[in-house]
Parts: structure tokens; sequence; C-alpha cells
């Protein structure tokens, strides 16, 4: 038999638990067992990005943590970040400036963004640049990402809105 | 809102209803993609859903000496073990070879390998499990014992026949080109100046973000399957399925939800896939597959790999005579089915010298197999080769004659009004370009003159700036001359339904399929545009084989200009249709009529006559009041294939502004420019983005990507992190422009936009790190220029 560990985690504000295989990783259970599929598995080694989520506030690769290690602690995914309007401005600025084609690696995207966004809210374009290179992206060439987060940065920065 | 107020920003001389053509419209399906509530292949649930995994050699080419499966068999979680011979009770198999590509061939390609596996990853057993996971437990329990046979991974060594990989095939060739105009011989000897040079292309792969992906689910009782799959082109796969399943092909449907980037990877048949389809009627319940990045890395296509030797002949003024081209190219053991491994050889022949006016040309190609992972048709298809070459080679001979390349080029270029023009050398034609217009925005755009002042200044300082620029031509919405004529069951023509809906709303369904390139979102404006309504009534449904119009679906830049004319006509057609009704209901003239903002109107007054809602309601609920004879029509189809050119050619220039590091062979992108001619803009926006992925992935190209393998066929980086791909930080901004021409085939007027990027940006960093290089005599002719292949070009290392 598995090996099996009871696990409690908050996930999107709702808490959990399940009895989790030690060795299933947060984002197969996110997928797997909460049908929460907007985190993608791009390279199940912790490169390009699109499984990212945020554990107790810090941003994660979801395929380089295990579930059971996330026992205890608050889980927030692209559907709760969504449904709560954290991220609402970068959503809408990422819509406007076609930030995106296929959106595979856009939750990623998002949330590495929203981490620039409460970290380091005045990053220059350069900066944002450098920040967003953890999350790979073979579509749109990364201009429109930099500028929808500029805008999102700019326009929060204008409305005083630090989330 | 009011569609009238924001109106026609379309190019002169195009026939496009008035409307949303040429608006940035932000995609409307971009937004459930927002909020991670898209559906790829593998965020979809199914009762009874099994996993298959595949056991893949780990030789480049063995015989399987013995396959014992039965320990895997009782694995925990195991449903079933298939080896090749038992998937090919269920599964024909395939030769991939087309009859316009005179001579080409290839050998028989079964799902799974049996006896011999050919190259490092291919299947040899499948596993099925109640979960992914137990399934690559199972794996592990596979017993096989292979004779390793030799490995031919060197294309010259293939091309010499120091083995044969498939010995009935009786050499290595798959396919061989050769061709010269007439006087070739005389023209050349009256050449001035001759250059001459080698360059070496790495192979590379798309790295699609979602892996392929595919779920099968047969249903015994009325013998059907229904398949949900990733691929760009569902009517081509439906066909595939059916013939090589034994399905009857009504009773295959091919759905394709959210797909996570295809780049052409996602249009080929693998023979994996066609395994899990199998094995799915197999067991008689859904089945998937999902490739891991590992797998992506050995099994999904990769691409280019050639190496070439090109001269250039021109005159002492700089008028350059002709070409003389000799590729070689490698495309691993099997020709890939059914739009075969031939076509990126034939378009680096068809396209070498493309942009210029020159009258004489000699070619000589030859495809040959290997024990690599296959290779076929990726983003661009042979132009990032043909580009590269022949702009390196045409960098080559204004240095040699001493002419800027800017000017050298303006020299060369086909004169903007030399159209149609027929007298290219290999034979291609072209209806209307815009070399000339291209390159006189493109440098007025980058300032090239005070760019070419502040080099010249810089390396005084130590500062090793480089300019370049590569001018290029594109295939895009390609007649059946592709593949049809060759005898492949791929469809040339897409269609569109419009549906008017009660309520007032608009349905389109088209056969042209989206990756994210924003399909749908450019088929709801030409399809508002054309009937009359706002962009909020219309709803795009696309990729569906059981709902869908047939059509050819996604490749060869031709969905806007191909889709898009089918959408325009069906709403031409279904906008008169409705005036048709409403002509009815208000006893009016239909001539006096006309369809603005969601309203019948009054043609002359604009006057409000009918709402759409209150149309389709009457059409549809109380047709009873209409005439007794009126029969309203509300759904419309309509098809298109262009006819009179085999592709419609586009055009542009790019340029890329680098900084190298002479001691650490560092490139730094300082700055990259486009501009493209693909006719009638639909979104700029969307076509702006499009080309800026395009650029990246030939920069990719150009910097870094590279399918690295041993001598004994392993594949050496076959991840992602040592695969390496562009990353946000280190690529520039890229600067797009447009020049419109429109094709005058369509009333729509657009040309394919997809692969200019990916067409030309190699070949335009390759000559600005040669431009920076030159004051220190070096020059680099191999892609990926890697640092340490800068080094070896300073002598450095």
């Amino acid at each position: 038999m598995e090996h099996t560990l009871e696990t409690t985690i908050t996930v999107n504000g709702t808490r959990v638990t399940r009895r989790v295989s030690a060795r299933q990783h947060l984002v197969d259970f996110l997928r797997e067992e909460l049908g929460l599929t907007g985190a993608h598995y791009g390279c199940e080694h912790g490169v390009c990005g699109a499984c990212t989520v945020r554990v107790d506030g810090e941003i994660v690769r979801g395929c380089l943590m295990l579930a059971v290690q996330a026992n205890g602690r608050t889980v927030d995914t692209i559907e709760g970040l969504s449904d709560s309007g954290e991220i609402a401005g970068l959503q809408a600025a990422f819509h406007r400036r076609n930030a995106l084609q296929c959106g595979f690696c856009t939750p990623g995207m998002l949330m590495a963004a929203q981490d620039l966004a409460r970290t380091r809210p005045d990053a220059t374009r350069e900066e944002i640049r450098e920040h967003m290179s953890g999350n790979y992206c073979r579509c749109t060439g990364y201009h429109a990402i930099v500028d929808a987060v500029e805008d999102a940065l700019k326009q929060s920065a204008q409305t005083g809105g630090k989330r | 809102m009011n569609a009238r107020a924001e109106l026609p920003l379309h190019a002169p001389g195009t026939q496009v209803d008035k409307g949303y053509i040429g608006q940035s419209v932000p995609r409307e399906n971009a937004k459930r993609l927002l909020q991670g509530r898209g559906s790829y292949i593998d965020d979809l649930r199914f009762p009874r859903l099994a996993h298959v995994v595949f056991f893949r050699s780990p030789h480049a080419h063995a015989r399987i000496r013995k396959l014992d499966l039965a320990q895997a068999a009782r694995q925990p979680g195991v449903i079933a073990c298939f080896d090749g011979r038992a998937v090919a009770e269920y599964c024909t198999p395939w030769i991939a070879v087309l009859g316009h590509l005179k001579g080409i061939k290839s050998a028989p390609q079964h799902p799974i390998a049996i006896e011999r596996a050919c190259w490092q990853g291919e299947a040899v057993a499948a596993i099925v499990a109640e979960s992914r996971a137990q399934g690559e437990d199972a794996l592990a329990h596979v017993e096989a014992e292979w004779e390793e046979l030799p490995a031919l991974t060197d294309m010259r060594e293939s091309l010499a026949g120091k083995y044969v990989i498939h010995p009935d095939l009786g050499d290595n060739v798959c396919f061989k080109r050769e061709l010269v105009t007439e006087g070739f011989d005389a023209a050349w000897a009256k050449a001035d100046i001759v250059v001459e040079e080698s360059y070496k292309f790495g192979r590379h792969t798309g790295v699609t973000l979602e892996g392929r992906a595919i779920l099968a689910d047969y249903n015994a009782a009325d013998h059907s399957l229904t398949v949900y799959h990733n691929t760009q082109a569902p009517h081509m796969m439906q066909d595939i399925f059916s013939r090589h399943l034994g399905i009857p092909e009504g009773n295959v449907r091919v759905v394709c939800k959210d797909v996570g980037g295809s780049f052409g990877i996602k249009v080929h048949v693998y023979a994996d896939e066609m395994a899990t389809a199998a094995i799915s009627v197999m067991l008689r319940r859904p089945v998937k597959f999902v490739a891991d990045r590992l797998e992506s890395f050995l099994t999904d296509i990769h691409a280019r790999e050639h190496e070439v030797t090109v001269r250039l002949a021109c005159t002492k003024g700089g008028d350059i005579i002709g070409f003389d081209l000799d590729d070689l190219t490698a495309i691993g053991p099997y020709s890939v089915y059914p739009r075969t491994s031939g076509i990126e050889g034939n378009q680096v022949v068809n396209l070498t010298g493309g942009p210029y006016r020159h009258k004489h040309y000699r070619a000589k190609m030859h495809v040959v197999f290997t024990n690599k992972n296959l290779t076929c048709q990726y983003r661009a298809v042979g132009h990032p080769i043909a580009m590269a070459l022949t702009e390196a080679i045409v960098d080559r001979a204004a240095a040699e004659i001493g002419l800027d390349p800017a000017e050298f080029r303006r020299r060369n270029l086909i004169p903007d009004d030399a159209y149609p023009y027929s007298e290219f050398p290999s034979g291609i034609k072209f209806e209307r370009l815009s070399h000339h217009q291209c390159l006189d925005k493109l440098l007025a755009l980058m300032d090239y003159k005070e760019l070419r002042a502040e080099q010249a200044a810089l390396r005084k300082q130590g500062i090793h700036r480089g300019i370049g620029l590569a001018a290029m031509i594109e295939v895009t919405n390609p007649s059946p001359a592709f593949y049809g004529v060759g005898g492949a069951r791929i469809s040339a023509q897409d269609g569109a339904t419009l549906r008017l809906e009660p309520t007032g709303m608009l349905t389109v369904m088209c056969s042209v399929t989206e990756q994210g390139q924003g399909t749908d979102g450019i088929f709801a404006q030409i399809a508002a545009s054309a009937v009359g309504v706002t962009l909020d009534k219309v709803r795009v449904i696309t990729g569906d084989t059981g709902v869908t119009p047939y059509g050819g679906g996604t490749w060869a830049s031709r969905g806007a200009g191909i889709g898009g004319e089918a959408v325009l006509q069906a709403g031409r057609a279904l906008r008169s249709n409705m005036l048709d009704v409403a002509a009815a209901i208000l006893s009016a003239d239909k001539a006096e009529l006309d369809i603005v903002g969601n309203e019948v109107v009054n043609k002359l007054t604009q006057e409000p006559k009918l709402s759409l809602a209150e149309l389709g309601r009457i059409a549809y609920f109380r047709p009873d009041t209409l005439p007794p004879k009126f029969q309203s029509e509300l759904t419309v189809t309509r098809h298109y294939t262009p006819r009179d050119y085999a592709f419609t050619f586009t055009n542009g220039i790019q340029a890329s502004l680098v900084e190298v590091d002479p001691d650490t062979g560092f490139v730094k992108l300082l700055k990259h420019w486009c501009v493209e001619d693909c006719g009638t803009v639909i979104n700029p926006m969307l076509v702006d983005e499009q080309i800026r992925g395009g650029v990246v992935q030939g920069i990719g190209a150009a910097l870094f990507e590279e399918c690295l393998y041993g001598p004994d066929g392993q594949l050496l980086n076959g991840n992602m992190a040592d695969y390496l791909v562009p990353m946000c930080g280190e690529m520039p901004d890229i600067v797009v422009a447009h020049v419109e021409t429109p094709t005058k085939q369509s009333a729509l007027g657009a040309k394919g936009a997809g692969e200019a990027g990916t067409a030309g940006a190699p070949g335009a960093v390759m000559n600005a790190i040669n431009d920076a290089l030159a004051p220190l005599g070096a020059r680099v002719t191999v892609q990926p220029a890697t640092p340490e292949r800068i080094l070896e070009a300073l002598g450095k290392v």
C-alpha cells in the first residue's frame, strides 16, 4: 500500500482534508484531488513556472513541493485569486494588452506578476523582465506581458491601491 | 456601443465590410484563460478514464530480443499492457510519402515499434493503468533485452550509406531534389564576384508549453470514437483515425479543447497518439495520454538540422546574378505522416534567394534518414534556413563590393512595381509584394543612419555592436499545391457556418482551429462586421469535427486568410438573408434596408426599423405571421479555397541590434524591428504579438536552442533546464510595423502572419552578430550562435 498521510490545507480560503500519498506533488493534489486545473504542468521539474501557486503568501513551484508539505498551510491558486478580485487589475491589463496567446503559462505568469506587485510595486521595465524570467511563455515574445505588468503597476500606483 | 462609430482602418484597396476590421479588440476567449478556467486535454475528467504510459527505447537503434510485460501487468492499478504486435491488430501502419515530391520514400511505421526501435524514445510497449503514477511505476517492471544496432547520427555518413537504416529502401535518402535554370553556367561565368559560405543549423523543437495530449473515448455500442486532441488539424485526424482504425469516418469525432501552443508541433500524426486511440478501442473505455516534458523532447517532432553551402554571384556594381545551393538535412528514421519530412528541404530549395530579382539558380538538396528523433514541419518550415543563408551570403557579397547592406538590398530586392512576378528562378510566383516599402519603413523606424553612426562611435570605445538586416518572403494561404496534389487527405478549403439566434446573437462555426493566436477573436470581428452586429453579440465555435464545416485547420499561416474569407462570405450571405426576413416583416423593399449595430435600419436615413432580436423572434417563433410562401434561412455556410496562386506570398524585413562581448562570447539583444506585409490586418494587436512571438522563437533558434545528440544517438539535453528557450529577461523590446498589400484573391485581402517572425529573425540576428564581429575578423556560421561558438570564431577557444 502506498504511504498516505492525513493532510489539511486551506485552499483558496476553504479548509480541505484528504489522505494524501506522501509522494504526491502539490500541483497533482490541486489538480487531481480538488479539480483545480488552473495550475498547469509544463515541465514537472521546476523550470517553466506554469504550475506556480502561492503557499503562505510566497509563490512556489507546485511541481517541486509535496502536498503533505502544505499540511496546515494556506494555498492560493489562480482560481482563488480570480474570485477574490485580488488580481483583477492584472487580468484586465493582460486582456487589454493581449499578454497571452494559448494561456497555458498565464496562471503562473499572473502569480509571478502579483508577487512583484506585492513586493516591488515600483519595479522598472528591466526589473519586470528580470522578475518574470522564471516563467516561460512560448507564444507571446514577452513584450506584451511586460507591457501589461507595467500598466498594472502604474494603474495600481495611481489609484494608491497597494493590494 | 454603436459599431459604426469605431470605423474602418482597413487597408486601401480591400473590399472588406466596415466595422471591426483593423481594430485592436481584445480577445473574448482570453478571459477564461486569464482565470485558469480554460480546458486543456489534461483538465478533462471522464468516468472509467484510464491512463496510458509508454515504455520507450533507451537505444537509438536496437533490435528487441525480448519484451516481457508479465511483471508490469501484475503491478497495482495496471489494467493492461500491450506490445507493438497487439496494437497493430487494431491500427494499420503508414508510410509518409507525397506524390508530388518525386521519388520520396519511407518505411512503414507502426503505432508501437515491432521488433526494432529506430530512435531513442520510440515507444515499444504501452501500459494502461488507473492512474498515471501507477502506470509509470509499472514501467520499471518491463523486462526488455536489446541487441544494439549501429546508430547512424551523422547526416554525411547517412548520405554516404555507412549503414542503411531500412534495407528495403536501398539507401538512406528519403528525398532529393535538383534544379538548374537555363543558361546558369553561362550567366555564372560572367560574374565579377562570387562569394561562398557554409552554414550549419542545429536541430531544435517547438517546446509547446502544454505537451501533446490525447483522450480517446471509444463507444463499443455504436462503434464510434470521440477523440479529444490538442491537434491543429481535427478533420485530418478524423480521416486518419477512421482509416487506420477501421471506423467509418462519420463515427469519428475529433474535438479540440483549449490548446497550449502548437507551432506546427501538433499538426502531425504521432505513433504514441495513434496507439492511444487504438487502445481505447481495444479496452472499450476512455484512455488518455499526455506527453511529459522528457517525452516531448524525445518524441515531439524536431526540425531544421541543415548543413548548407551557398554561393552568390554578382556584378561588381552589386547586381545579384544568381544563387547556387547545396543543402543536406536529416529527418530521423521515418518521414512523418501524412505531411512527410520532405517539405522543409523542398521549401529551402523553393525559397532561397526569395526577396531578390536575380534570374539564375542552381540547387541540390538531400533529405536523409538518421537514428534520431523524427523531424517535420515546425513554424516557418524551411524559411528560417533559406532566409538566414540568403541574407548571410547577401551580407558577404555587400561587404565584398563595399556596399552598405541596406543599399545592397535596395539594389536587388524585387521592385514594388514588378508584380505579378513570375520570373523567380525556383518557379514560385508572387502576386504582389512590397519589399521596398518595407525596407524604407524599417530604415526610418530604426533610424538606420543614426544607429550606424552610433555603432562606429562605440567601436572606437571597444564596444562591439552589430546591426543585422534580413529581408524575407513567406508562404501563406496555401492552395492544394501543398499537400492535396500529392495525395494527402488534408483539406485546403475551409468553411464557416453563421447562424442568427432568436435573440439576435450570432454563432460562428469555423473549421480553422484556435491555439491562442486569436482565431476565434478575429472571426468574431469579421462576422460582426459582415453581418452588422456588435462584437458582444458574437460567439465562435472552432475545433470540433462534429459541429463545424469541413476544413484544413491551422497551419502554414492560413487561418485568417482562408478561414477568415469563409467567415466573411458566410456573413455577407447571412446579412442578405436577414434582410429578406426584415423585408417580409416590414413589408418593405429589401434594397432600402441595411443592418447596423444590431438593428435593421433604413439604408438612407439610418432610422432603426427592427431589432435583430425581434427579427429572430418572428423568424423562429412566429413564421405564421410572414407571407405564406416565405421561408427564412438564418443559417448560412460558405467555403473558401485560394485558386489563383499556389501560395499567397507575404514579405517583410527584420533588423536586429546586438552587442557582442568578445571576451565571453555573450550576445546581448538590444532591440529588434520587424516590418511585414500580411495584407489586410484584421487585429493589429494580435498580429503584432504573434509576430513578436515568432521573432522570439527565431531568436531562440539563432542563439539558444539545439537538440544535442551524442554519437550514440542519445539526446543529451532533453529537458527544459538544459534545452534553452528564450526567457523574458534576455529578450529585447520588439518593434512591429506593417505595410498592407491585400491579396486580390479574396474580398478580405488577408495573408498569413503567423510564421513571418520565425522566418526572418535567425538571419537578422546572425547578421547582427557578424556585423559586430567584423572588425575582429571573425564570422559565425553555425546556429545557435552560442558563446562557445562565437569564441571559437574569434579563435579564443
